[in-house]
């Protein structure tokens, strides 16, 4: 049975030949700024190895390497993956509860592993 | 008797949310993005789990490897290149993710020729992507030092492959490398573990493109009115190209 009363969004997505134009030109700048990162990291990675750094510049490079990656996966998530296209309710409930859980998982496993790491070491 | 409740409303009326999705996009690709928001929390449970046992061992983490030394080696040659291999198949995954997104957006035109193109570039990408892995894999699982030879014990694989000393031994009139010590067996099981997994992804990936291509080169979609499959199974792609962007930054970089 064929329901009339469903929205077809499927269609939305259409969009002409110009459209397509302005559409391919923003992938193209993804396409460099994605490159230009991943070659930062390798070149960064080869020339700054942490057995040349002291302990405060790998933690400085270390630091880098995290906001170039989410650097390089907002650019996948936004563009790529259209989300920044999409409507607001949609991206606030994909986007909110993923960062706050993982990052609340990022802190409490830190936690966690100082202390183990702690208990190791001084209490044996 | 007034108020709300005592007007009689059918079940669809009264539970369908209107006729209207909050997030206006269909279901098909709104349970695409629960997928992968779950998938996501999978691979973030194992990415911080790696950090967890880095930062909660003192003693392996004396000889956690560095990450540009995880894998230095090259196909046919004998050099010593720290982190070309492994950027050489991230920019694979990149350009197979772009390649995608033009898919995408040729669906968008309806131009059929376009997304054919585009994604049988995609589905080349992801092969290229696999058996890149193999060779690291085999590269590791072996143990020397990008020498083909004869796998000397079997207990390679038990003694954790990744890094370890060797020494040559004579067996059955052969000269064969023998691994007497293996590294640090931690790293290598999340190693193998995490990239094992978003391998497995990419393989999947891979299948789900070629059988919409198919459908792509068989017109299901253009009868259709819209390729929004497409659209669906570049998610999928696009998520597997973001996990190896951390993978590489958590593997081989930190």
């Amino acid at each position: 049975m064929v329901r009339d009363d469903v929205v077809e969004y499927s269609l939305d997505a259409h969009h002409s030949e110009e459209e397509g134009k302005k559409i391919r030109k923003k992938i193209a700048f993804v396409t460099v700024i994605l490159s230009v990162v991943t070659i930062v990291e390798v070149a960064v990675g080869i020339y700054f190895p942490k057995s040349e750094l002291s302990i405060g510049g790998w933690w400085a490079v270390k630091i880098g390497y995290i906001i170039l990656t989410v650097v390089k996966a907002g650019y996948i998530i936004m563009v790529f993956m259209h989300l920044g296209d999409e409507h607001r309710n949609l991206r606030r409930m994909i986007l909110w509860p993923y960062i706050i859980f993982i990052l609340y998982l990022i802190f409490i496993l830190s936690v966690e592993a100082i202390a183990i790491n702690d208990a190791w070491t001084n209490l044996r | 008797m007034a108020g709300a409740a005592s007007t009689e409303i059918d079940s669809a009326t009264a539970w369908g949310g209107g006729w209207r999705s909050p997030f206006k996009v269909s279901y098909g690709k709104l349970m695409m993005w629960f997928f992968l928001v779950s998938d996501g929390l999978t691979f973030g449970g194992l990415l911080t789990s790696l950090g967890f046992a880095k930062f909660a061992n003192p003693e392996t983490a004396g000889d956690w490897p560095m990450g540009e030394q995880v894998f230095t080696h090259l196909p046919f040659t004998h050099a010593h290149a720290p982190l070309i291999y492994v950027a050489f198949m991230t920019f694979i995954l990149i350009v197979s993710s772009v390649t995608m997104v033009l898919a995408v957006e040729a669906g968008h035109r309806m131009d059929k020729k376009g997304v054919i193109k585009w994604m049988l570039w995609t589905v080349v990408g992801g092969l290229i992507f696999l058996c890149s892995q193999v060779w690291e894999w085999s590269t590791f699982i072996a143990g020397y030092d990008g020498v083909i030879s004869t796998w000397a014990d079997n207990a390679t694989l038990y003694h954790s492959p990744y890094g370890g000393e060797y020494t040559t031994v004579m067996e059955h009139g052969h000269e064969v490398k023998k691994m007497i010590s293996h590294g640090p067996t931690l790293y290598a099981n999340f190693f193998f573990f995490i990239t094992g997994f978003h391998g497995f992804h990419v393989f999947t990936g891979v299948l789900f493109n070629a059988l919409v291509l198919r459908n792509v080169i068989r017109g299901v979609y253009h009868k259709r009115g819209h390729y929004e499959m497409v659209e669906k199974v570049g998610l999928y792609w696009h998520f597997v190209d973001l996990v190896w962007v951390f993978v590489f930054t958590f593997f081989y970089l930190v």
